[in-house]
């Protein structure tokens, strides 16, 4: 009897906290879902338009739910729209893209592994202060070092090149990819290389052997980090390359401006989303190792 | 023949001194336990006769040579850490043979050497494995593993049983000195544990800021002591320190007296040692265990047994025996007593004190004297 008075009061004290919880999720959800809605419509928007025909769009607005369906922006802008005098679309400017961006990441995440190495297994005398200055280098705006740029391209004979480029996103970047691989490699003990040296080995093997191994998941995340970052840089494309030369963040400008008739909304979109495609695709392929990358240690 | 010679080595980091002038020779095939509290430099030691510390002043020797300025690679040692340094992305066989393949050894002389080892340790199941997926003792074996394949003329071990469970830590040191044995290599051996030190080396250098406070076999080192650190740092429960003054007995004897619990007690000292004249402050060190129930047995089976009369505070049973805290005057004294005779909580009870075994300090310079 007293059992079940007692079990009475806590289901009604049970229902009322379930339907509290049910009401403040309800309310969480429908906001997450409106921020998210408005994050996304961009996006959206920009692929209902690569897909939609241009008179359509002209007659319905830009943002409008598609009526009419065409693949022929997306090969159009690929392949034969016009930028500014030369009509091959946008895959030679995607090319110059990929043929900077690979490169530059792979070299900048390699230097920065063997940097972080350096500073924080080998210090030496002012490794501490050297660190230091390189990490000014990431709170260094671009732009600082636009004019700088300018007289080293000029002096070597990399202007308007993708090469250029390279050597320009490589140093840019290393402060931090080195700043990343730092601190990744000081949770690795400093007896492993004791060890190591003690078992014969010198500062390459013990790096190529030891240090390498541990680090795939801050690689990860530096090439993560320095792909899309090159990719999707602007500033240094459209001041030292033009025409063929520059990369997709500047031809994608050129696009918009160089609107002879009628602006080519389903085109452009195509456009845009070519060149935001590779950066969209690294960040699903490795996302999950970027958080995690970050956040563990070299040794479980 | 000695096969490490260390002599005046002095190291400062920076304006800090944290080794003056340590003088240590082991001879070849020797155990040495460098033992002492955290801080003593005992770790910065085995690190630059390992060739990972530079050396301020002074020289180390291995073998007959100078090895002041030489790579660790080529020192000729091998060394086992505290925290194992198992490399992880490797298989315990590639952490066996890594020194070898850092030395360019060919392949079949290679696995020759892991079989051997793997025998000698019985980590041969264990070889395809990575050091995550081994138990703390299994890591600890590779560690040894890796250290045995080189056949080097020194062996160095830091804390290797630290981080093992005290079961383990039992079974390892045990095991550890029939490796010794076996290989009867030069080991120096770094521990803060006394019992490990007492137990391994054939040796014992104890050390405290910097120093070498007393290098001695270990029974030398236990039973007399050079200084009062030495005596306190070595022995579970503490050496009892007690304050006194050198006397005279009834029967004219050297003795020492102190303020005892109702009156002033007289003990008299050892045959055959007279530590000075009469009225010198000296302080008494007297081991637990060699406090006794007074008995006349006792009296008949030992040669030089003083009476005190204390009363007991604490009686802490341990199974094997019951140490007992007995109140003399000022001072609380441990003794180990057999559980049959051990004191009663309250009781007032008659000591009868060791004197053979005692030993008597100097309170200014804390030395034996």
């Amino acid at each position: 009897m007293t059992d079940a008075t007692i079990a009475a009061v806590h289901d009604r004290e049970a229902a009322a906290a379930s339907r509290r919880h049910f009401f403040s999720r309800t309310i969480i959800y429908a906001l997450l879902t409106i921020f998210a809605v408005i994050y996304l419509a961009p996006l959206l928007i920009l692929v209902f338009n690569s897909f939609r025909e241009q008179p359509e769009i002209a007659q319905n607005g830009l943002i409008a739910f598609p009526r009419s369906f065409q693949l022929k922006a997306w090969a159009e802008a690929w392949s034969t729209y016009c930028i500014g005098g030369t009509c091959e679309g946008m895959r030679r400017n995607f090319l110059n893209s990929l043929w900077m961006a690979v490169p530059a990441t792979m070299l900048s995440t390699l230097l920065g592994a063997m940097n972080g190495y350096v500073l924080s297994k080998w210090r030496f005398k002012g490794s501490e202060v050297l660190f230091t200055l390189m990490l000014l280098g990431v709170f260094m705006p671009g732009q600082i070092a636009l004019m700088p740029w300018a007289f080293l391209l000029g002096k070597v004979g990399l202007t308007n090149s993708t090469y250029g480029l390279i050597l320009i996103h490589v140093v840019q970047g290393i402060s931090f990819t080195t700043l990343f691989c730092r601190n990744y490699y000081v949770s690795i003990p400093d007896d492993l290389i004791k060890a190591a040296r003690i078992d014969g080995a010198g500062f390459w093997r013990i790096f190529r052997r030891i240090i390498l191994p541990l680090s795939p998941p801050i690689l990860i995340v530096t090439v993560i980090w320095q792909f899309t970052g090159i990719w999707n840089e602007y500033l240094f494309g459209v001041v030292f390359t033009s025409g063929r030369e520059q990369p997709i963040t500047a031809a994608l400008v050129a696009l918009t401006a160089s609107g002879t008739n009628v602006r080519a909304y389903d085109v452009m979109s195509a456009a845009v989303l070519i060149g935001a495609l590779p950066p969209l695709l690294v960040y699903f392929l490795g996302g999950k190792y970027f958080v995690r990358g970050l956040t563990q240690g070299a040794i479980k | 023949m000695s096969s490490l010679t260390i002599r005046n080595l002095r190291k400062s980091f920076g304006a800090v001194e944290v080794l003056k002038g340590i003088n240590i020779e082991a001879r070849t095939g020797e155990f040495i336990a460098l033992v002492g509290p955290s801080g003593c430099g005992k770790s910065t030691l085995l690190a630059m006769i390992a060739g990972l510390e530079s050396v301020s002043e002074g020289e180390i020797r291995i073998g007959d040579r100078l090895v002041n300025s030489v790579a660790p690679k080529d020192r000729d040692i091998a060394m086992v850490f505290q925290s194992y340094a198992l490399y992880p992305t490797m298989t315990v066989r590639e952490n066996i043979t890594f020194g070898m393949e850092s030395r360019g050894v060919p392949k079949p002389q290679r696995d020759e050497a892991v079989k051997r080892v793997a025998a000698l340790l019985q980590i041969e199941p264990l070889l395809k494995r990575k050091p995550g997926q081994l138990s703390g003792g299994q890591r600890q074996r590779v560690a040894m593993g890796r250290a045995l394949v080189r056949d080097p003329k020194l062996f160095l071990f830091d804390e290797p049983l630290s981080n093992l469970d005290a079961k383990l830590r039992v079974d390892m040191r045990t095991e550890i000195k029939k490796l010794h044995h076996r290989v009867g290599k030069t080991t120096v051996y770094v521990t803060h544990d006394q019992v490990e030190a007492m137990t391994l080396a054939s040796r014992i250098a104890v050390m405290h800021q910097g120093q070498v406070q007393q290098f001695d076999e270990p029974q030398v080192v236990y039973d007399r002591p050079a200084n009062m650190f030495v005596a306190g740092f070595m022995g579970s429960p503490a050496m009892n320190f007690i304050p006194a003054t050198l006397t005279t007995d009834a029967e004219g004897k050297p003795a020492v007296s102190f303020k005892a619990t109702g009156g002033t007690a007289v003990l008299t000292l050892q045959d055959g040692i007279s530590p000075g004249a009469a009225g010198r402050d000296v302080i008494l060190g007297v081991r637990p265990e060699h406090i006794f129930r007074y008995s006349h047995e006792l009296k008949a089976s030992k040669k030089s047994i003083a009476r005190v009369d204390a009363p007991v505070e604490m009686v802490e049973p341990t199974g094997a025996e019951t140490i007992g805290l007995m109140r003399f005057g000022e001072l609380e004294v441990t003794g180990r007593f057999d559980p049959d005779e051990a004191p009663r909580m309250g009781e007032t009870i008659t000591l009868g004190i060791d004197m053979s075994h005692a030993c008597l300090f100097d309170p200014v310079t804390r030395n034996l004297i």
